[in-house]
């Protein structure tokens, strides 16, 4: 047995200690040793009684799917079980004036699409950043800041909250870390490193750990996905279409996987064998060359299909092929001076086009292996309820397909479901919770639900759930894609929905059937004062899809409705919309 | 003057009775319906009253199996049939509907067997603007179908232009008589407001709340020409014409092609010539006829309720007897008349006033550019200029006409420019061949018709050519189902749908329209329909009498039983 900091309640220092002592015991003594320390456990529980713990630690969390808010509860059991009157919560539900009360804040947070906090960060990011926020000298502070290097403001979010706690005098009790989409280790390094800070800036209470919470604990994971039968892949779009979004059905049998409407599916998927060939010819290199991934030595070729990233450029994986070519243009590119153009350039751009244009290389295929990142899972909002199909899950993938820089780009894993995904295939999945795209507890409450595209998957999986367990309250869905007649995706299902008054109201907008476009805010913006009238009801609205356009859009148009209906100034409007926020009456799940 | 007594037949109405019953002079809720936008369709009542305003719900069956397992709906779109009298069309009416094919149908237009222009393809939300736009430019989709009366059909005679003028004047006048008076179809697609007065006292002058039992067919044929089939028509009027003035038209009633397989009861039949009337007298007559459908076709089952079942059950006298009773004079004695054909001459004629003409062969109707023969550019080019009219034949092709001599040349010259052609470079077996739309668009075809004929039609060229009967004009028509919109029974050589790729084979028409054809095979394939023909046209290239019809030569020879009337179709 192997003691670690993230699987035990001992600081480094005595993991250490008892790393050292453990394999030195005999059976005998092992016994005695847990004997012993059964029988003090109430003694020393009942003098810590006696003493009040004061190192109080509070975790707040900005969390888009749920990542960040899983990694503030697991800091916060893991302080839990070491002593620390630990509280977690998302920012949305903190308030602000609290944080004149508390000595050490641990911040989680992601951040979004171009810099953007989570939604349930928003309102706390802006208190902080606004001329209210309060002098925080007694402060501690550390934050995860969580991100994608393929995006150009990469944890900018965190980078943020970092750079403003100190401007208010906080103290950083453990430097920042920013993680990549690949979280784990660099979120494992940042959880030793402030345990270990809290440690040696206080004293460790030596209260008995609490029996960690029954989780259900999958067998499946991340770390081991389940290999899901394909049991349907079918195009949901019609002849004629510019589209093509798969709807996949795959088998969770013996699994033990569960899931909640609003989740998300994970999903490894495999490269595209054409690039990756491409990218063998261009270096010239065998395909069969072993090259060695995670200690574990396979085929080049094997390698690049399905364990590492070549489709993304980052930053970072330029400055390394870099140390591989003498190219002038290459090293020109990343320097400071030419920043904005490298951003330009990362654009659109995949591992072959860097190959191609910035040799000659003098690279060997195993430098170039540990140059990738691993190739990450991708996320598709869950399309179907357990209730409606036990020990199934279905998802609805559209395909990314796109001309760029002269070559047909292709989506990793949407191509992967749309072009090489058969029935009888296994697909590499694990479920990952989404807290914050719950239906109601309340099945009476209204709901409205905003899903245009493939952003509509979810909320076929929340009719499912609410025609399975015979909810009561009115529901009303806004659809749009492009065309009516090919891109309705599930109509069928919907008008079924319509028709036993499942779904009470449904609006669509097809964008490209008119001349003038028309898309769900325009729908909603007809339906103001329904719309209104449902939101007093307490309809919970949620969003889901594309975030750089339709979400900002619907926002402005929710707040519109709000003023225009409920004659208000535009600040008590979004005084409105933030309220129902707070109340988990306002949920998104963009990308 | 005689007492009859007529007596409608008993039983309960048809459903669609209850919904024309209930729909309120043809509104039903197609208002509400057709906003609906969750669904490209609209309900099956609502379809039924539908069709009275020119148009009807169907769907690309192509592809219906394939878009269940999509879980989308069928793709519904519409039909609309632009009543079009006589088949005359101007060059600016020609370029909107070119136009209105382009942006809102398929991007094809249809030239029907009742000289009607088609547009497939129009979905629900373009179809308050298409129609808008088919009534800025003068036509109208109103009845166009439904049971009431249809487009009138009326020879486009080029030869005999004054004629034809005054005859053509006839059918407009026919078709405007017969049209409903409700105001439904300018509330729902032209934005006008409810006229004062509430629906109560709305009337049908004509028709009354119910409209007819089924469809009215009307047709006016200028001999020697039987190109609109007047024998096929409800209602039938041929122009008698004495030294070169139109003097007043014979008056035929109750035909009608279509039938159900296996049903015995159901049969084509041809009219019957009853009488003759002056010009003046013929809307008294057609209004009196539709009026007697009206209170004595069967309401209770919709296969028996055209007008020829009427005439059958009640007899022809009687009916004749009760048109005069209701007309309050008697029809005189027919006049004496001669058809050579049904089907179209093409190139270019001079008509009698220095016009000229020229009949284009359009296969199957269809106006459409297709690699190597822009079509429909070059029509759409010749409207941009043409000083003179176009009209639609009664099978599927289409006249340039009146064309003033100076600009002759300029016509031609486009024309050819375009390579339009007047079918000579086809088999004459072509040229007088006619083919309903059927699939994927008819939802009553069993058979492919229009899509299919031209390719049945490249194997049959070869057995003609084999037999050196390559100018040897014989009628040919396929239809995808029995109820027979491209006249079927009428041609010489008729194919009717019976399953995908299976058809029955009719043998026996008159070349002029005036007898029916008889079963000769039954649901056979393509092998078997070429075996079949190359024994029969080998035979009647060797032992046809000098200008016998292929029709005529089949009964001679003992190939088919003659078919002597309706009645007597299936024996």
């Amino acid at each position: 047995m192997q003691f670690q900091v993230t699987n035990s309640p001992f600081s480094e220092q005595q993991v250490e200690l008892l790393n050292r002592l453990w394999p030195t015991l005999t059976p005998a003594q092992k016994l005695w040793l847990s004997g012993y320390l059964a029988a003090t456990e109430t003694v020393g529980a009942a003098v810590q009684q006696e003493a009040p713990v004061s190192k109080e630690v509070t975790i707040l969390y900005g969390s888009q799917t749920g990542n960040a808010q899983k990694l503030a509860e697991k800091t916060g059991e893991m302080l839990k079980s070491r002593g620390f009157q630990a509280t977690v919560s998302s920012m949305l539900d903190f308030k602000p004036n609290e944080l004149k009360k508390i000595d050490t804040l641990l911040i989680v947070v992601s951040t979004y699409g171009e810099g953007e906090p989570p939604d349930n960060a928003l309102s706390f990011y802006e208190f902080l950043h606004s001329k209210r926020a309060p002098k925080l000298n007694h402060l501690r502070f550390s934050v995860l800041a969580l991100g994608d290097t393929s995006y150009e403001h990469f944890c900018k979010t965190g980078k943020d909250f970092d750079k403003r706690l100190e401007e208010l005098g906080g103290k950083r009790l453990y430097e920042r870390i920013d993680c990549d989409v690949d979280y784990e280790e660099a979120a494992a390094k940042w959880l030793n490193g402030v345990l270990s800070e809290l440690d040696k800036q206080g004293a460790v209470s030596v209260v008995a750990p609490q029996p960690t919470q029954a989780q259900p604990t999958a067998l499946y994971s991340r770390k081991h996905p389940f290999e899901a039968e394909v049991l349907e892949n079918i195009n949901l779009n019609g002849r004629g279409s510019n589209k093509e979004t798969r709807h996949i059905e795959l088998s969770l049998e013996g699994s033990g996987l569960t899931f909640e409407p609003g989740d998300a599916l994970g999903i490894f998927p495999k490269n595209d064998p054409e690039l990756v060939d491409l990218i063998i010819q261009e270096m010239r290199w065998d395909p069969e060359t072993p090259v060695s991934v995670d200690q574990e030595e396979e085929p080049l070729r094997e390698a690049l299909l399905s364990r590492l990233e070549i489709t993304v450029l980052t930053e970072q994986l330029l400055q390394q092929l870099a140390e591989f070519s003498k190219n002038r243009d290459f090293h020109a590119l990343l320097s400071a001076e030419q920043e904005a153009k490298r951003k330009d350039y990362i654009k659109g751009r995949d591992v072959l086009d860097v190959l191609r244009e910035f040799g000659p290389w003098e690279m060997t295929p195993g430098q170039f292996i540990s140059s990738l990142r691993k190739l990450q899972p991708r996320f598709y909002s869950i399309a179907s309820s357990l209730l409606a199909y036990p020990e199934e899950v279905h998802i609805t993938v559209g395909a990314v397909r796109y001309e760029a820089h002269g070559r047909l780009r292709k989506g990793v894993c949407s191509t992967f479901c749309a072009e090489r995904l058969h029935i009888g295939d296994k697909l590499s999945v694990f479920v990952h919770q989404n807290p914050n795209f719950k239906l109601p507890k309340d099945s009476n409450t209204p709901i409205i639900m905003v899903g245009p595209g493939t952003g509509v998957a979810p909320f076929r999986s929340f009719l499912q759930e609410r025609e399975a367990i015979g909810a009561k309250g009115k529901s009303w869905l806004f659809f749009g894609d492009q065309h009516f007649v090919t891109d309705f995706l599930y109509q069928t299902e919907w008008q079924t929905w319509l028709k036993n008054g499942v779904l009470t109201k449904m609006d669509v907008a097809f964008s490209r059937d008119t001349k003038e476009k028309v898309y769900v805010q325009h729908r909603m913006l007809e339906q103001s004062k329904e719309l209104f009238r449902w939101l007093e009801e307490g309809a919970a609205v949620y969003v889901c899809g594309d975030k750089q356009r339709m979400a900002r859009d619907v926002h402005q148009t929710l707040i519109h409705i709000i003023e225009k209906e409920g004659n208000m100034s535009s600040e008590q409007a979004e005084a409105y919309v933030a309220d129902m926020q707070k109340q988990k009456r306002y949920q998104r799940d963009v990308y | 003057m005689e007492k009859v007594v007529l007596k409608a037949p008993d039983g309960p109405p048809s459903d669609v009775e209850r919904i024309k019953q209930e729909s309120n002079y043809l509104r039903g809720t197609l208002k509400e319906t057709m906003e609906d936008r969750i669904t490209a369709g609209i309900p099956e009542d609502d379809n039924r009253l539908m069709k009275f305003h020119g148009s009807y719900l169907q769907d690309d069956r192509d592809l219906r199996a394939e878009r269940q397992k999509q879980k989308l709906e069928p793709a519904y779109q519409f039909m609309i049939r632009v009543r079009t009298p006589g088949g005359v069309a101007t060059p600016e009416q020609w370029l909107a509907m070119d136009e209105l094919a382009r942006t809102y149908a398929n991007g094809t237009l249809k030239l029907t067997t009742r000289q009607a222009f088609q547009f497939h393809g129009v979905l629900k939300w373009n179809m308050k603007k298409t129609l808008q736009a088919i009534n800025d430019a003068l036509f109208t989709t109103l009845a166009a179908c439904g049971d009431v009366n249809r487009n009138v059909m009326c020879n486009p005679n080029p030869y005999q232009s004054e004629v034809h003028a005054e005859v053509y004047e006839w059918a407009k006048m026919l078709s405007d008589h017969l049209l409903p008076r409700t105001r439904a179809y300018y509330e729902i697609w032209l934005d006008e407001e409810k006229v004062a007065g509430t629906p109560e006292v709305e009337e049908e002058p004509i028709y009354g709340p119910l409209y007819l039992p089924r469809k009215f067919k009307i047709g006016i044929a200028v001999p020697p020409s039987n190109d609109v089939d007047v024998f096929s028509q409800d209602l039938g009027f041929i122009a008698i014409v004495e030294h070169g003035k139109l003097v007043g038209f014979n008056v035929a009633i109750g035909g009608g092609m279509g039938m159900t397989h296996g049903d015995r009861t159901t049969y084509p039949q041809l009219a019957k010539v009853i009488g003759f009337c002056k010009p003046e007298q013929v809307i008294d007559v057609a209004e009196k006829v539709v009026t007697i459908q009206r209170d004595y076709g069967n309401r209770s089952v919709r296969k028996h309720a055209r007008f020829k079942y009427t005439i059958d059950r009640l007899g022809l006298e009687a009916i004749k007897a009760e048109l005069e009773r209701r007309l309050g004079w008697e029809l005189e004695e027919a006049r004496p008349y001669h058809f050579e054909h049904n089907g179209d001459r093409y190139g270019w004629v001079e008509g009698v006033n220095g016009t000229w003409h020229f009949t284009l062969f359009v296969e199957g109707g269809r106006v459409k550019d297709t690699d190597g023969y822009p079509l429909m550019t070059g029509l759409r080019e010749i409207a941009k200029v043409h000083k003179g009219d176009f009209r639609l034949t009664a099978n599927q092709n289409l006249v340039i006409a009146n064309v003033p001599s100076e600009q002759k040349a300029e016509i031609d010259a486009l024309i050819k420019q375009y390579g339009l052609t007047d079918g000579k470079r086809y088999s004459a077996l072509r040229r007088n061949s006619l083919a309903c739309v059927a699939l994927p668009t008819c939802g009553l075809a069993m058979a492919e018709a229009e899509r299919y004929l031209p390719k049945l039609l490249d194997k049959i060229e070869e057995i003609v050519e084999e037999n050196g009967l390559r100018d040897e004009e014989i009628t040919i028509r396929m239809t995808g189902c029995p109820n027979g919109c491209a006249r079927h029974v009428l041609a010489e050589i008729a194919f009717i749908g019976k399953s995908v790729g299976k058809y029955n084979m009719y043998l026996g028409a008159a070349f002029d329209g005036s007898r029916l054809g008889k079963l000769y095979r039954e649901n056979i394939g393509e092998e078997e329909i070429l075996a079949e023909l190359r024994v029969l046209l080998s035979r009647y290239a060797k032992e046809r009498l000098d200008g016998e019809h292929f029709g005529d030569f089949v009964i001679r020879a003992g190939i088919v039983k003659e078919v002597t009337d309706g009645t007597n179709f299936h024996e």
